[in-house]
C-alpha cells in the first residue's frame, strides 16, 4: 500500500464556504417531511399539506386564457425578423416595450395614484436578484441595512451573503400589530451605531412578508421622515402590491412621493416582481425602480448579471400591454385572494385560532402563543414540529422570520385548492379539539443536519 | 443625500473604454442596406446570425415547445411555478449531452454537475465569486475578452494579471509568460487563485493547443490553484484542429476521478447558449464542475440569475431533438467556415493578413503595417479612421489588452454575406488610398480634413458623456 499525501486542498471564497446563504437553517424538516409524503386528494389524502410556500395559484386560469386567445405572445409570428430580433436582444435596458407595459401594470395596481416612467424601470431576474442588487449599489461590506421583523427568510441570503452587508432587526411585536414604530426605527440605528456599523439604510416590505398587511400611510410617512433625517435609503420591496385584497388599502410610498413633489425621492427605490401578483415565479422578471438617477444607470449595468430572457420578456410585453386583461386580472385576483384569506381566517376562528388582522398577500399570520408549552423559541419549535407530523401541514414558525415574540406561524392559503383548504382547515379544527381534552407528547423529532438533505431542499425557500 | 456604494463611483464596470465607444458611433450612423448604405457597418459585435433558418423551422415544426405544451397538453402552470435551482432536469440533461456531442463524444458531463445561470456573464462572475475574493487574482491569456473587467472584478473585489501573449509564436500562453504573471501577482500583493481561459479563444478564433493545454494542466497542478475553461465558442470550430476541451485532457492523463480528485476540484467549464446557438437574449448560461462544494455553492448562488422556466423548456425540447442537434452543428460549422474565408481572402486581396484561426465569429486581423507608428496612439488614430471614414465598427486590440498594437478583431457571422463583402470593399479601397504609391497628396490633404472631423467628433462625445 502506498503512502497517502493528503493534498492540501486549495481554498474556496469565504463566500462560497460561509453559512450565511442561511440555508442550514432547521426548517427543512418542513420541506423534507413534505416531499416524503405530500398530500393528495386521492392518492394521499393524509399526506402533509404544504403550506409554506408563498405561491399564488388562484388566477392561473385568467393567464391560460389569456395566452390561448393570444398565440402572439409566445411566438414570434410569421416572417424571420420577430424570432431573430428576440433572440438576438441582450440589451441591458430591456425590451422598451416591456419596460413600457410593466410601469403601466404598476401604474394600475395603485389605482393611478402613482406613475411610473418607464425608463427608471430597470430589469433584473426576480426580486431576489433586485434586492440583492440595490444592496451592492446603496452599501459596502460591513454597512447595514435596517430590517423590520418578522421578515421574509431569503432576506437573510439575498442581502447579505455575497454583498457583505448586515441586517439589523426593527424589533416589532403584536402590542401595535407588528407595525413599524419609531423607537423601534430609531433603537435598530442606535443599535447599529454601538457595533461601529454604517446605516445605508431601511428595507421594507409593504405589503409586508408573513404579516399579511399593509403598511399605513401614517408609518410610511414616518419611515421616509426617518430616512430624510439620517440621510440614509429606503427600499420598499412591493411584490404583493397587487396582493392587497382591496386596491384602496395599499399605499405605495410612490404615491407619497408624488404628494410631496418628489421632494428627496433620490433616496427612494421600489422593488417589484411577477412572481406574486402574477403567479409566475419560474419566469424570474423582476424590477428595480428607482428615483434615483446614479442608481438607475449602475442597476442597469450591473442587472448584465441578470437579465431576464428575451423569450419571456417579449411574452409580458404583450400580456402587460393589453389594459382590458391586466384590469381585469388585478381585479379579479383581489377577489379570489379575498375569498380565500376570509375562508382561512374563518376557519382558523371556529377552530379558536386568531390571527393578526391582514389586507393582503398570500398568508396569514397566525397566533398560536396560547399553545406554547413555553414561551420560546424551543417551544415554538417543538409546537410546529407537532404541526408538521400530527397534523401533517407544513407552516412556517415565526421564528424563521426573526419575529421576537415566539408562537407566531405564517399559513399560506393561495398555493392549493379550496377543497384542500379545506382539509387543512379540519385538521387544525381537530387537532384544537384535540389538546382542548387531553395532552399527547409528541418526541421531538431530530432536527435534519444531513447537508445533502438540506441541499435538495433549501432551494423551495421562497 | 444618502452616499452609494464605492462599485458605484469605480470604474470597473468598465464601460469607458474604446470597445463601448465604437458601439456608440455605430448607433448613432448604422448601415442600412436601403436607409443608410453610407452608415458605419457593425464588426464589433460577436453575435452568430447565421444559422437562424434552422432554429425557426425547427419551431415552426414543434410548436408545443413554445406554446408551453407537452405532446399536446398543457403545463404552462408547472413551467410558471417552477423556481427551483437545481434547473429543469429534462434541460440540464439536454444541455449536457448537446455539450458532449459538441466535443465529438469524446468527454461526457453529469448533469448533477450542471449549473444553470442567466447567461455567461453571471456563469463567470458566479464562478469568480466562489473562488475567490478581495485580495485575489485570475490570470488571463492577452488579448481577452473586455468585459472579463468587469465581469470578473466589480462586484467580486478580485484582480486580473495578465498573462501576456504576443504574435510572435501566433500569441500561445508559454510557460515563460505564466510564470511571469505570477511574478506580477506577487509583485502586487495578490495572491494568485486560478487561470481563466477562453477556449476557443475570444478574440484569437484559435483552439488551444494540446501542448497548451497540458501546460494550463501542470502549471496550476504546480501552484495548486483553479482553471475556469470559458468554452462558451466550442461549437464554432469549423476547421482542424478538432476542439479539445480542458476536461478530455484530464481524461487522457488518466486522472481518474477517484485516484485524483483533486484536480478535478479545481477545473472547471463554463458553457453558454449565446454564440453556438445565436440566442444572446435568451440568457442561457452553465458552469460545470466536478468539484461538489463549488457545485453547491454556486447552485444557490444562481438564485441571483436563474434562467427562466419558459426558455429552459423551450430548449430542452430544442436540444433534446437529436436529429436536429447534429444538423445544426454540422451545418452551422460549415457555413461559419464559407465566412471566414471569405474575410480572410477579401481582407488577403487588400494586403492584410489574419491570424490564421479554426473557430469564433470573428478574425484577429494584423493592421500593423498600416500604423504610423508601433504604437497604441497610433492605433488608436487608425482605429478611429476605420470607424468614420471607412464607416466599419471593428474593435482595436488595445481594448483586449493586446500587448502589441496594430491588431483588431473583426466580425463575419453578424452581418449578410452582402454587407459583408460591402465591407471588404470599402477596406479596399481605404487601404488602396492609403498606400505609398497611391495618391500621396490627397492622402496628406484628408488627413487634415479628417483631423478636423475626429476633433470635432471627439469634443462632442466627451460633451455628450459629461451629460450623460
Amino acid at each position: 500500500m502506498g503512502l497517502e499525501i493528503e493534498q492540501p486542498c486549495v481554498e474556496l471564497s469565504n463566500i462560497a464556504v460561509s453559512d450565511t446563504h442561511g440555508e442550514n437553517s432547521p426548517y427543512f424538516a418542513g420541506w423534507k417531511a413534505y416531499d416524503e409524503n405530500r398530500y393528495d386528494e386521492f392518492t394521499n389524502p393524509s399526506g402533509v399539506i404544504q403550506m409554506g410556500l408563498a405561491e399564488n395559484q388562484v388566477s392561473f386560469d385568467l393567464v391560460e386564457k389569456y395566452l390561448e386567445q393570444h398565440a402572439e405572445a409566445s411566438t414570434w409570428g410569421k416572417g424571420a425578423t420577430g424570432f431573430r430580433e428576440n433572440a438576438l436582444f441582450q440589451d441591458y435596458h430591456g425590451l422598451k416595450s416591456f419596460r413600457t407595459a410593466m410601469a403601466s401594470f404598476m401604474q394600475q395596481i395603485r389605482g393611478g395614484r402613482a406613475k411610473f416612467d418607464p425608463d427608471r424601470v430597470v430589469l433584473t431576474a426576480g426580486a431576489t436578484a433586485a434586492n440583492e442588487l440595490l444592496t451592492f449599489i446603496l452599501a459596502n461590506p460591513g454597512d447595514a441595512l435596517l430590517v423590520p421583523t418578522p421578515y421574509y427568510p431569503g432576506f437573510d441570503r439575498d442581502l447579505r451573503w455575497r454583498t457583505g452587508v448586515k441586517i439589523i432587526p426593527i424589533h416589532c411585536n403584536s402590542s401595535n400589530n407588528f407595525q413599524i414604530s419609531p423607537q423601534a426605527l430609531e433603537a435598530a440605528y442606535q443599535q447599529a451605531q454601538s457595533m461601529n456599523t454604517k446605516v445605508r439604510g431601511v428595507l421594507i416590505t409593504n405589503p409586508s412578508n408573513p404579516l399579511g398587511a399593509t403598511i399605513q400611510r401614517s408609518v410610511l410617512e414616518e419611515i421616509l421622515d426617518f430616512v430624510t433625517r439620517k440621510n440614509i435609503h429606503l427600499v420598499s420591496d412591493e411584490i404583493y402590491s397587487g396582493s392587497a385584497f382591496s386596491g384602496d388599502e395599499f399605499v405605495s410610498v410612490a404615491e407619497i412621493l408624488e404628494d410631496r413633489d418628489y421632494k428627496n425621492a433620490e433616496r427612494v427605490h421600489i422593488v417589484y416582481s411577477l412572481s406574486k401578483d402574477l403567479g409566475l415565479p419560474g419566469f424570474r422578471v423582476g424590477t428595480i425602480y428607482s428615483y434615483n438617477d446614479k442608481v438607475v444607470t449602475t442597476a442597469r449595468r450591473m442587472s448584465s448579471f441578470t437579465l431576464i430572457s428575451s423569450q419571456t420578456q417579449h411574452l409580458l410585453a404583450t400580456m402587460l400591454s393589453d389594459k382590458e386583461f391586466t384590469e381585469g386580472y388585478i381585479k379579479t385576483n383581489r377577489e379570489r385572494l379575498r375569498k380565500r384569506y376570509e375562508m382561512i381566517i374563518d376557519g382558523l376562528r371556529r377552530a379558536g385560532i386568531e390571527c393578526l388582522k391582514g389586507n393582503a398577500g398570500l398568508f396569514c399570520w397566525m397566533n398560536l402563543s396560547p399553545l406554547l408549552e413555553k414561551p420560546t423559541r424551543e417551544g415554538e419549535l417543538e409546537l410546529w414540529n407537532s404541526i408538521l407530523y400530527e397534523v401533517r401541514l407544513n407552516i412556517s414558525p415565526g421564528s424563521s422570520c426573526h419575529c421576537s415574540e415566539p408562537g407566531w406561524f405564517r399559513v399560506c392559503f393561495a398555493n392549493m385548492s379550496e377543497q384542500t383548504l379545506e382539509v387543512a382547515l379540519d385538521r387544525i379544527r381537530n387537532f384544537m379539539d384535540q389538546r382542548a381534552t387531553a395532552k399527547p407528547k409528541i418526541p421531538f423529532r431530530k432536527i435534519i443536519t444531513d447537508q445533502a438533505v438540506i441541499d435538495m431542499y433549501s432551494c423551495l425557500l421562497a | 443625500m444618502g452616499l452609494l456604494s464605492t462599485k458605484v463611483t469605480c470604474n470597473s464596470h468598465g464601460q469607458d473604454s474604446s470597445y463601448f465607444l465604437g458601439w456608440q458611433e455605430y448607433e448613432k450612423n448604422p448601415y442600412d442596406r436601403v436607409m443608410n448604405p453610407e452608415g458605419i457597418i457593425q464588426m464589433g459585435l460577436a453575435e452568430n446570425q447565421l444559422s437562424f433558418d434552422l432554429l425557426e423551422s425547427w419551431l415552426d415544426k414543434n410548436p408545443d415547445a413554445a406554446g408551453f405544451k407537452s405532446a399536446g397538453k398543457s403545463i404552462f402552470r408547472e413551467l410558471a411555478l417552477f423556481q427551483d435551482y437545481h434547473g429543469l432536469p429534462a434541460f440540464k440533461n439536454a444541455l449536457v449531452d448537446f455539450m458532449a456531442e459538441i466535443r465529438g463524444n469524446a468527454v461526457t458531463f453529469d448533469p448533477d454537475h450542471i449549473v444553470l445561470t442567466a447567461g455567461s456573464t453571471s456563469a463567470n462572475e458566479t464562478l469568480v465569486f466562489c473562488l475567490g475574493e478581495q485580495g485575489d487574482a485570475f490570470l488571463i491569456p492577452t488579448p481577452y475578452y473586455p468585459a472579463f473587467d468587469r465581469d470578473l472584478k466589480w462586484r467580486t473585489g478580485v484582480e486580473i494579471v495578465p498573462i501576456q501573449c504576443s504574435s510572435s509564436n501566433n500569441f500561445q500562453i508559454t510557460e515563460s509568460a505564466l510564470r511571469e504573471a505570477c511574478e506580477e501577482a506577487k509583485k502586487r500583493n495578490l495572491r494568485v487563485k486560478g487561470v481563466l481561459v477562453t477556449n476557443p479563444s475570444n478574440p484569437l478564433g484559435t483552439t488551444l493547443s494540446r501542448d497548451e493545454l497540458n501546460l494550463l494542466i501542470d502549471f496550476i497542478n504546480e501552484k495548486n490553484i483553479h482553471l475556469i475553461s470559458d468554452e462558451i465558442y466550442s461549437g464554432t470550430v469549423f476547421s482542424s484542429p478538432s476542439f479539445i476541451s480542458v476536461m478530455e485532457i484530464l481524461e487522457e492523463r488518466n486522472y481518474h476521478k477517484d485516484s485524483h480528485p483533486d484536480v478535478w476540484d479545481r477545473v472547471h467549464v463554463v458553457y453558454s447558449l449565446s454564440k453556438d446557438l445565436g440566442l444572446p437574449g435568451f440568457r442561457v448560461g452553465a458552469i460545470y464542475s466536478e468539484n461538489n462544494t463549488v457545485v453547491a455553492a454556486a447552485t444557490k448562488m444562481s438564485s441571483f440569475g436563474l434562467v427562466s422556466s419558459q426558455t429552459q423548456y423551450l430548449l430542452s425540447a430544442l436540444l433534446g431533438d437529436k436529429k436536429f442537434t447534429k444538423k445544426y452543428i454540422s451545418k452551422n460549422q460549415k457555413r461559419l467556415k464559407r465566412r471566414q474565408n471569405m474575410l480572410v481572402s477579401g481582407l488577403q486581396k487588400a494586403g492584410i493578413n489574419c491570424l490564421n484561426s479554426n473557430a469564433g465569429l470573428f478574425c484577429w486581423v494584423d493592421m500593423r503595417h498600416l500604423l504610423q507608428s508601433n504604437t497604441f496612439d497610433a492605433e488608436m488614430e487608425l482605429w478611429k479612421q476605420i470607424v468614420y471614414e471607412v464607416r466599419l465598427n471593428i474593435s482595436p486590440g488595445s481594448s483586449f489588452h493586446c500587448t502589441e498594437p496594430g491588431w483588431f478583431r473583426v466580425c463575419f457571422a453578424n452581418l449578410s454575406q452582402d454587407t459583408l463583402n460591402l465591407a471588404i470593399k470599402r477596406l479596399k479601397s481605404f487601404v488602396a488610398e492609403s498606400s505609398p504609391s497611391g495618391a500621396h497628396h490627397s492622402r496628406e490633404s484628408s488627413k487634415t480634413r479628417s483631423l478636423t472631423n475626429w476633433v470635432f467628433r471627439l469634443s462632442s462625445r466627451v460633451r455628450e458623456q459629461e451629460e450623460r
